[in-house]
Formats: structure tokens, C-alpha cells, sequence
């Protein structure tokens, strides 16, 4: 089955985890995911400065890690990014802030990403929000 | 046949960005010309009442775009109605006039008919 995995929470929720393990039990399944989208404060889930004290896990890294091992499309939105300071080198240089917390193989990009992927995938799964 | 997406908007409008948010997936599919509906449940509701006053509070309105939503292609626009009576809102004062009320009942079979959902 193909899936599309929709994430609204950072990477300290519960819901962000849970998303993480669904990823890797689709593939290990034998499934594939056409996008993994992250919106509303699951731009941070993608965040590349967080830092988790050494006997918890990791979610986030753990999250970049998985996208780059198995070469998935791992976009987050644009607007709901640039709203919560997840800015890209691109983002950065162009609002002249000092920070740089996106990078690959993460990538910025519209919520017409999420209807392309809705529209590819045979179930599209959300996770956190209200 | 393009699937069609159902977003349920729970947000109050003054709680954070959610609301907007929730309604900006709505106004992208509707620019992308895909089958859309929009309904508004349990604290979303409020995001429907007339004369709010943003600016009281340094926010925008939301108000003038719901009420552009049909213009962007997006006819199907539902409020619980349970959702309503439990808040005392009448469905008759809402700000946006093409919202359909529907009977909590009516809702599962609401979602039912969509392929997809989206819940914020």
C-alpha cells in the first residue's frame, strides 16, 4: 500500500514518535511512502537543533536519519516553517536571520505537496494536531 | 477522478495558528481544483460567529476568508450542529452564510464520503 504521512507535532510529543515507528513498520511491511509531509508544529519534528538529554531519544535525528537512509521525500511546509523559525540556508539568507535549523534531507515547500501526495497515496495518515 | 479531501477545522480562532492553518489546506485544494468540503466541529465553531473583533487582540479576522471560500471554488461547508447547541450559537447568526448545519448524526456518514480526512 502506498502512504502519505501527514505529522502536526514537534518532536518532544508523543504523536511524533508514534509517527516515526508507523514510517519504519510501513517499510519494514513492505509498504511504501510517497511524502512524508509535516505541518502546523511538526516543522519541528524536522528541526535539526534540538538536543535531547543523552538517556532520552532522540526523535528528531532519529526522524533525519530514517528519511536519509531510505531516500524519502521528507517536506515541510513552508509557511507553517517560517511561522516557527525552522529556516533552511535559502530561508535564512533571504529574511536575514541568523540561524540555520533545516537541512537535507528535509525540504521546504507548499501545502501543494500535501495535496499531490494525498492524491498519489492510497491512505494518507495524520498524526498529533488538537 | 481526483480523491477528495474532507478537513475537520476543532480550532477555536483566537487559540493559536491552527484555525488558519486548517483553512489554508481548504484554499489550496481549491486552487488546485480538487473535490473539498470543510466542517467545522467542536471549537471550530466559533471560528463561524459574526461582528469578532481581531484587531482587539492584534490578530486578523478570519471571518472575510471563510466567506471567500466559496469563491475559491469550495461549496461544501458544514457546522455540527451539535457542536452548535453545545456552544448556545444559533445556526442563523453565523457569519458565514453557506455553512450547512448537520445533525451530529449525519457527520460519520459525512466523513464516510470522502476519501481522505484531515483533522486540525
Amino acid at each position: 500500500m502506498k502512504f502519505a504521512i501527514a505529522l502536526y507535532s514537534a518532536a518532544h510529543a508523543p504523536s511524533s514518535r508514534r509517527a516515526l515507528r508507523f514510517a519504519q513498520a510501513a517499510l519494514a511491511g513492505g509498504h511504501e511512502i510517497v511524502r512524508l509531509f509535516f505541518y502546523q508544529d511538526g516543522v519541528h519534528s524536522a528541526s535539526s537543533n534540538i538536543v535531547t538529554p543523552q538517556d532520552e531519544q532522540d526523535i528528531a535525528q532519529q526522524w533525519a536519519a530514517f528519511v536519509s537512509q531510505h531516500q524519502l521525500d521528507g517536506v515541510v511546509c513552508i509557511a507553517a516553517a517560517l511561522r516557527r523559525g525552522v529556516l533552511n540556508e535559502d530561508e535564512a539568507a533571504r529574511y536575514q536571520r541568523p540561524g540555520i535549523n533545516l537541512q537535507a534531507p528535509w525540504e521546504l515547500s507548499g501545502l501543494g505537496q500535501l495535496h499531490d501526495a494525498i492524491q498519489s497515496a492510497d491512505r494518507l495518515i495524520c498524526f498529533g494536531g488538537p | 477522478m481526483p480523491k477528495s479531501l474532507l478537513i475537520i477545522s476543532r480550532q477555536a480562532p483566537w487559540a493559536g495558528p491552527g484555525a488558519k492553518e486548517a483553512l489554508d489546506i481548504v484554499l489550496a485544494c481549491g486552487a488546485f481544483d480538487l473535490p473539498v468540503a470543510l466542517l467545522f466541529l467542536d471549537d471550530g465553531i466559533f471560528q463561524l460567529l459574526a461582528n469578532q473583533n481581531g484587531a482587539a487582540i492584534q490578530q486578523k479576522n478570519l471571518t472575510a476568508n471563510l466567506q471567500a471560500l466559496s469563491m475559491f471554488g469550495v461549496d461544501d461547508v458544514y457546522a455540527c450542529s451539535y457542536s452548535l447547541s453545545e456552544r448556545g450559537i444559533s445556526p442563523a447568526g453565523l457569519a458565514v452564510a453557506d455553512v450547512q448545519s448537520l445533525p451530529v448524526e449525519d457527520v460519520r456518514a459525512l466523513i464516510d464520503r470522502y476519501d481522505q480526512v484531515i483533522t486540525l
